[in-house]
């Protein structure tokens, strides 16, 4: 057990320590033999893929799960939790990505929510609670008051809250779970400011990210999960992001975007004039065989507006969709999806997979009517396309009964790319069809995409990640608040680079310099 | 790489076994409380375990299996139908009144149907398309329902003492009661419906995620109409083995019996908030309470205890199922 870089605050022995935790679920293994040793006043950045077991180790720390097998020692003693408040009063704080502020509450309300304070026992003691949450939020540098309705803040106030609520337990050991996830880079910045002060002040910081950019800036050292196993951990020094990606997915990665440049067929998809009033204004392009066609833009630019009005999700109030030359008319997704258009919704839990069902039941909802007689389904036929799917697309999972829900991101989102690919799609609309994925099944996306396409498919590629825009389009359209504002890539000449994409997104020209990301 | 693929089967192997004993506590599901309560019944009273007094309880729970079998189908898209008591009162009372109805008698059972399947449709139609909560549509339809089972009945009881149909209340294939057979046949062909047709999948696919069933292309109005048909169709069928048994009908038949229909349903282990269940779980929760009311009263338990009991063995049979699937939630 060597000293660490930072942790000049304590001896040698470290504040948390995670013992040989070992966590099994039915049809997923969670965490195998996991060991992790955070000193105080480091930032430890824990890293892998979705699926490695950051979550559930997390919640083992919370007190959420128990573990089968291991020990958690906190100052060199033992400790069990029961349940997340006896973690709380233990030092444990967390901070989930999915923030839990009661919005109808106020700021004090939220932090001292379970322990309120009062007078004679009944009385809540307001002012009190005021009092002792401004001194918090002083300490983190807090802009708002206790006594504001949670409601009322933004998604990065609310999570200064839960920060707030997590100091108040005096917490010694802080997780965050991809905190920066639904921020700003504002936001972002004065996140980290706070994560700074906090580690100068000697807390240990457990800082959960998928983005190698803010491990490089705050971290002071780095343990990697993969497939529920402890691979290692490296110091700030060692920091690499080869060396890094490498531990996370076990494998050096080939190149990652494998594109061939590809001559664009006939026109396949042509979309007039789409609107819908308000997000959509009278967007026009073609999609053409062969050809992966990205769509770019910021956030609410309309991106997937567009998608899901082309899908029949939404009504639109005016446009054509012409599909090999003839008219659709598209009034919901059974239509488009009858006429050979799919759609990966950006929303993998809330409107793509069904997680209480069966991995099988995923794959096959969109041929049931093929697979059966009269209305009877033929388990047979419909066992045999979803286990030659499971196959062909590699996704983990125990059997084909295992419920969804179980499943990793990725392999979720491989089910739900094999519910398409069941009905041979002409287009294939995929709204951020990685977001949440880890890097290995990204990787496994992207040679499925270039499959498709070299049978014929016609892909529209709506993604916020440039570098994945960039890597796998054959051409880019960009959006910028509702309108189609430019293209890349094909025959425009002009290259597509993320330089070229942003400068139409975010229309420089108009606005100044002062719009800088 | 090699190792490394050996252990991941090995896992593997050992997650399919895993899933494999889930999948039987979960078909189990509330068998063994069903057992226990038998075996204290056995024990407690004599005359409990006798061919005889077992054919009753089953035949005293057949309604209650029917109506059950039809709320398995709305539960499990996340939905509920109150109105199924005041349905049987309103079918059972057309029944009769059909029944005597001279050169007509012959449409008394498909006119009970027919009505029964009819306010279920129109009940799915509002929930589908205008998108109100069942709850409140089924509210409607429980006080108005009511209102129009007094009103067919003339706020009397109607008899026909020849009534036409009175095999299926009151006959029998050698020992077992015509009730008892299709009371099973329903929740034979439910089953059959829910696990194996294409329909069946779409039932669970709406309760379970609604936005993505749409996006799927399902026809989610179609199948929350179907739902709440099939709960009307076999609430009619609920009126006619009443009527029958009854010879007669009245309008405040079936109160409260959505209540237990709903607690057979929820004991049988199909989720609130839809997507999960079967309805052979809710036969199991059906028999439970049937079972827990002929113990009962075979040991002179006074009716007021007999609710109390019934009330607290209801929580505390899905408190253990609860305990017993915890850590199963993923």
């Amino acid at each position: 057990m060597s000293t660490s870089t930072k942790a000049g605050l304590s001896d040698d022995r470290p504040i948390l320590e995670v013992r040989g935790i070992t966590k099994s679920f039915p049809g997923v293994r969670a965490l195998k033999n996991v060991d992790l040793r955070i000193w105080a006043g480091e930032v430890h950045a824990l890293m892998g893929e979705n699926g490695a077991g950051k979550s559930t180790l997390m919640k083992i720390l919370a007190g959420a799960y128990r573990p089968d097998s291991g020990a958690i020692l906190l100052d060199g003693n033992p400790v069990q939790f029961r349940t997340p408040h006896e973690a709380r009063l233990a030092g444990i704080g967390i901070i989930y990505q999915e923030l839990t502020v009661a919005p109808n509450l106020t700021v004090s309300g939220n932090v001292f929510l379970g322990s309120e304070l009062s007078r004679l026992g009944v009385i809540k003691d307001t002012a009190e609670m005021d009092r002792r949450t401004q001194g918090v939020l002083d300490r983190l540098g807090a802009r708002f008051r206790p006594n504001q309705r949670a409601a009322r803040l933004a998604v990065a106030e609310q999570q200064q809250v839960e920060i707030a609520r997590a100091l108040f337990y005096k917490s010694r050991v802080l997780v965050m779970d991809e905190p920066t996830a639904a921020l700003s880079d504002r936001e972002t910045d004065r996140l980290f400011e706070v994560v700074r002060h906090l580690r100068s002040e000697g807390l240990a910081i457990i800082y959960i990210s998928h983005r190698m950019a803010e491990v490089y800036e705050l971290a002071d050292r780095l343990s990697v999960l993969r497939d529920g196993e402890y691979v290692g951990e490296l110091k700030r020094a060692e920091f690499s992001a080869a060396k890094v990606i490498e531990m996370m997915v076990g494998r050096r990665l080939e190149d990652f975007y494998e594109h061939t440049k590809r001559a664009a067929g006939r026109v396949v998809l042509e979309v007039k004039d789409m609107s819908d009033g308000e997000r959509v204004k009278n967007a026009s392009f073609q999609l053409r065989q062969g050809e992966v066609l990205g769509l770019a833009g910021l956030v609410g630019a309309g991106r997937t507006e567009l998608a899901r009005l082309i899908f029949g999700a939404d009504k639109h109030k005016s446009g054509e969709i012409y599909l090999n030359g003839e008219r659709l008319q598209i009034n919901q997704p059974k239509d488009a999806i009858r006429a050979g258009i799919g759609y990966v919704p950006e929303d993998r839990k809330l409107q793509g997979v069904f997680l209480q069902m069966s991995s099988g039941e995923n794959i096959t909802m969109n041929i049931l009517g093929s697979c059966s007689a009269w209305g009877v389904l033929n388990f047979k036929k419909l066992n045999d396309r979803a286990n030659a799917e499971v196959k062909a697309m590699r996704v983990r999972t125990a059997s084909l009964k295992s419920r969804a829900g179980g499943l990793s991101g990725g392999n979720q989102q491989k089910l739900l790319l094999a519910r398409w690919l069941e009905i041979n799609p002409k287009v294939l609309l995929l709204d951020e069809p990685t977001r949440g994925v880890d890097v290995g099944a990204k990787a496994e996306i992207y040679a499925l995409i270039q499959q498709l396409v070299d049978k014929g498919t016609a892909v529209l590629f709506i993604s916020s990640e440039l570098p994945e825009i960039v890597g796998v389009c054959d051409r880019v359209l960009v959006m910028r608040e509702g309108e189609i504002t430019g293209e890349v890539g094909g025959e425009t000449g002009i290259e597509i680079t993320q330089q070229n994409i942003m400068q139409l997104a975010t229309d420089v020209s108009r606005s100044g310099p002062t719009h800088g990301n | 790489m090699v190792t490394e693929a050996t252990t991941q089967t090995a896992a593997m192997a050992a997650d399919k076994r895993k899933e494999f004993t889930r999948s039987m506590i979960q078909m189990a599901g509330m068998v063994p409380v069903l057992v226990v309560i038998c075996i204290l019944f056995a024990l407690l009273t004599p005359n409990f375990l006798t061919q005889n007094n077992m054919v009753n309880v089953v035949r005293q729970a057949s309604i209650n299996i029917v109506l059950a079998a039809g709320m398995t189908f709305v539960i499990l898209t996340g939905g509920i139908d109150l109105a199924v008591g005041s349905v049987l009162g309103f079918t059972a009372v057309i029944a009769v009144v059909v029944s005597l109805i001279p050169g007509l008698d012959w449409a008394a059972v498909p006119a009970a149907l027919l009505a029964g399947a009819l306010v279920g449709v129109l009940t799915g139609m509002t929930v589908a398309y205008i998108g109100l909560p069942p709850f409140i549509v089924t509210l409607g339809t429980y006080t108005a329902i009511r209102g129009a089972a007094y009103l067919a009945a003339g706020g009397t009881t109607v008899i026909n003492s020849k009534i036409g149909f009175a095999w299926i209340g009151n006959g029998y294939v050698g020992p077992v009661p015509w009730l008892v057979i299709i009371a099973l046949l329903t929740v034979a062909i439910s089953a059959f419906i829910l696990h194996s047709t294409v329909l069946g999948v779409h039932v669970y696919a709406v309760g379970g995620n609604p936005q993505a069933a749409r996006l799927t292309g399902i026809p989610v109005p179609f199948v929350l109409i179907f739902v709440y048909g099939v709960s009307g169709l076999l609430s009619g069928l609920g009126g006619v083995m009443s009527a029958s048994r009854l010879y007669s009908a009245q309008g405040q038949l079936g109160i409260g019996y959505e209540l237990d229909a709903i607690a057979a349903v929820i004991l049988g282990g199909t989720s609130f908030s839809g997507g999960i269940g079967t309805v052979f779980g809710t036969l199991i929760g059906a028999l439970i309470i049937a079972v827990l009311n002929n113990g009962l009263t075979l040991m002179n338990v006074s009716f007021y205890w007999q609710l109390v009991i019934k009330g607290a063995v209801i929580v505390l049979a899905v408190m253990l199922d609860k305990l017993r699937t915890r850590g199963q939630a993923m």
